[in-house]
């Protein structure tokens, strides 16, 4: 029980991340545009959050209060970049994986450089604890106490209710079926009157506020609150398109895929500590390379029958309504 | 005569090939890419932006042997992701089939004793066959269950990543851990220099520069490459006609994988001008960053294999020139960020071919009419139809380029 609570506790924070950013690739392809730059627009969130935090840790201010604050600014600064992309492939018709690709090589290199010249090392390095150790009153409750309010992130909880916004976004509103609409056949949806350049631009945008958050989530909950142009965020970006994918560009099905995820990883770096696996004498790089391994798996028995939106990575030509 | 070589009618031609569009759609992306990274260096240090500039543009000429050195790897990183793209592939694994036939590469080189003349070329070959298994994964899992070969090759990257770092710190032949680097090579197994002073330039750059062009062959003259090109522009059409979009496919990836591995080799098995010591590996869990600068490559020359290898020298050019910054206080780092909004813009390239299509039209129906109107003031019906005519000829070539 003692390692299922560990494997639980520090499996969540990892699968925020995938989660948000997700959910980002998801609401950019149903709108009809491959996001691949979310490794990228991660990357830029994660940066300006530390920044921000580098900046106003000393003011005294509560820890959670300038994660919150942090947040804020990673996701504008994802919404930001993430407009290199619908610029690109909206207005220019441009090719889309080809952007996403030249967004995912600017952002380390840009890092390193900023770094290098005003901090004189590779990334950004803060020195503040964002780490709950246990929620009042909420830890008392049996079981649940121990699995979800002891040893935890505030990550956590802000990324559960992000997914239960965007599924009611995405579900639920006029805005959420003409999204939708425009990555299956935007000629119809703009034969009806739904403007499919800004639904296009929405969704992209939405996936740089979900991929900044996301890639801020990850320097806190991964990286201890620090951040460098050298890991970056260790193909997460991609991890996350992955789990996109098995999650079939559905948000309830995406959440249970970056749980799977985030467990392989999480079991990946702790088998030391998990007697079962340790007795295995197995090397540990076959565990790191499990969840990349599990990803290939479950691709290969779902991409038959794959639900991708059939418009995706095809630019709107109003022409050829 | 010799006037009608540069007569309207050439001139045309030659500005509406193809080729011509691709390799001013690419200077123009290049311009913008340059522009940028001299705005950065003016934003980080204004004093010395205009002297670390000149170095970025002409640094590179000072070390030409180091050029051709350092394009090797990615000319052939290059020419695999280029060749993926005809057949409408995106070759982002380019990174995990380099280590892969770098790992392959070192194995021979450090396991096989073989006579001076054999080895590398045994070496190599090792690093071909190790980068096309790698290759040939993605082709299949594209083929058979079609999965998105982009997710499949950045899965691989990581796998091939960690199993080659694995590998190498299992092998206490080939691994130093107090160094945390990989033993020197064997002389037997290091290509051939080309004998250029201070300066690791070899045999793998002429290699590279006839495999392109071995390349260009098979697109363009046998009946694969047309079926692979065919395969690109519209599956289903191609796939209607016959041919075979599966094995072409993974046929293709093969390939690929083998090129990209070739680039590992090349870079592993490198002669060192320090005599006694060989080129090294590190396995620190990071992927080969010659496998995306391939990609940049690839786009700058458009796909186009003799195109490959200009922008291959032209990217280590601009390589060498940004290392040489260091001296103006700058860091290396501002090359990958030209690169970068370089293979940005690169991906505007149909609208930059089709506006600047829109140019020439425009400067030319203005001259041909001024043309017109001098030798044949009376006719006004004739001017008009004229007129109208190369317009119309003009719009119809642009679209054909979209």
């Amino acid at each position: 029980m003692d390692t299922f609570c560990y494997l639980v506790q520090n499996m969540l924070p990892v699968a925020i991340p995938l989660l948000l950013v997700a959910l980002g690739g998801m609401f950019s392809e149903r709108s009809g545009v491959i996001n691949i730059g979310l490794e990228g627009i991660m990357l830029f969130g994660a940066f300006f959050g530390c920044l921000t935090v580098l900046s106003i840790q000393n003011t005294g201010l509560h820890a959670q209060i300038i994660l919150l604050i942090a947040m804020v600014v990673s996701a504008l600064a994802g919404w930001v970049y993430s407009l290199l992309l619908s610029f690109a492939a909206v207005n220019m018709r441009a090719d889309q994986t080809i952007t996403g690709t030249a967004m995912n090589m600017l952002v380390p290199a840009a890092i390193l450089l900023f770094s290098k010249m005003n901090f004189n090392s590779d990334g950004i390095t803060t020195s503040i604890a964002f780490y709950i150790r246990e929620v009042p009153g909420l830890s008392k409750i049996p079981v649940i106490g121990d699995l979800f309010f002891k040893k935890t992130y505030l990550t956590v909880y802000i990324g559960f209710l992000l997914l239960i916004i965007s599924a009611i976004i995405f579900y639920k509103t006029k805005f959420g079926l003409r999204l939708r609409a425009c990555g299956e056949h935007p000629q119809a949806a703009d034969s009806v009157g739904i403007n499919v350049y800004h639904m296009r631009h929405m969704g992209v945008g939405i996936s740089g506020i979900l991929g900044g958050i996301g890639g801020y989530f990850y320097s806190v909950g991964v990286m201890d609150g620090n951040i460098n142009g050298h890991t970056g965020v260790a193909g997460f970006g991609f991890l996350a398109l992955a789990v996109m994918i098995f999650g079939q560009w559905k948000p309830w099905n995406i959440m249970f895929a970056s749980l799977f995820f985030a467990f392989l990883r999480t079991l990946a770096y702790s088998t030391s500590l998990i007697p079962v696996l340790n007795t295995l004498k197995i090397n540990n790089t076959y565990f790191k390379m499990l969840p990349y391994v599990a990803t290939m798996i479950v691709l290969v028995f779902t991409s038959k029958k794959s639900r991708a939106p059939k418009a995706e990575g095809i630019p709107y030509d109003k022409s050829t309504r | 005569m010799q006037n009608n070589l540069f007569s309207k009618s050439n001139m045309k031609k030659i500005t509406h090939s193809k080729g011509f569009s691709s390799f001013t759609a690419a200077l123009l992306a290049i311009a913008i890419g340059l522009i940028f990274g001299f705005i950065v260096m003016l934003v980080a240090q204004p004093r010395n932006a205009l002297q670390g500039f000149g170095r970025v543009l002409f640094g590179g000429f000072s070390r030409i042997g180091d050029v051709f050195y350092f394009a090797t790897p990615i000319l052939m990183t290059g020419l695999s992701v280029g060749f993926a793209f005809k057949i409408g592939l995106f070759n982002i694994g380019a990174s995990g089939q380099y280590t892969m036939g770098m790992f392959f590469a070192l194995y021979a080189g450090f396991m096989f004793d073989l006579p001076d003349h054999i080895h590398w070329i045994v070496c190599v070959l090792a690093g071909l066959i190790g980068g096309m298994l790698w290759g040939i994964i993605p082709g299949i899992f594209k083929a058979i269950s079609n999965v998105n070969e982009v997710i499949t090759c950045i899965m691989f990257n990581y796998i091939g990543m960690y199993l080659v770092d694995m590998w190498i710190q299992g092998n206490g032949t080939m691994y130093i851990s107090s160094k945390t680097r990989t033993a020197y090579l064997p002389a037997s197994a290091q290509m051939p220099s080309l004998g250029v002073k201070n300066s690791n330039v070899n045999v793998g750059i002429i290699i590279g520069i006839a495999i392109a062009i071995l390349l260009y062959i098979i697109l363009d003259k046998t009946v694969f490459g047309y079926e692979l090109k065919a395969t690109g522009f519209n599956k289903h059409a191609s796939k209607y006609a016959g041919m075979n979009d599966k094995r072409n496919m993974i046929l293709t990836m093969a390939i690929a994988g083998a090129l990209s591995g070739l680039g590992g080799a090349f870079a592993i098995l490198a002669p060192s001008s320090i005599p006694g010591s060989s080129m090294t590996y590190e396995p620190i869990n990071i992927i080969a960053a010659n496998g995306f600068n391939g990609i940049a490559v690839a786009l700058l020359g458009s796909s186009h294999p003799i195109g490959i290898i200009f922008s291959a020298v032209f990217i280590s050019h601009i390589q060498r020139g940004g290392t040489l910054t260091a001296l103006y206080g700058f860091k290396p780092e501002i090359i990958d960020i030209v690169i970068a909004v370089i293979i940005y813009f690169s991906a505007f390239s149909l609208l930059m071919k089709s506006a600047f299509g829109r140019f020439i039209k425009r400067h030319r129906a203005k001259s041909e009419s001024e043309d017109l109107d001098e030798s044949v003031p009376a006719a006004a019906d004739g001017q008009e139809s004229a007129r109208g005519v190369p317009a119309g000829q003009n719009s119809e070539k642009v679209g054909e380029e979209a």
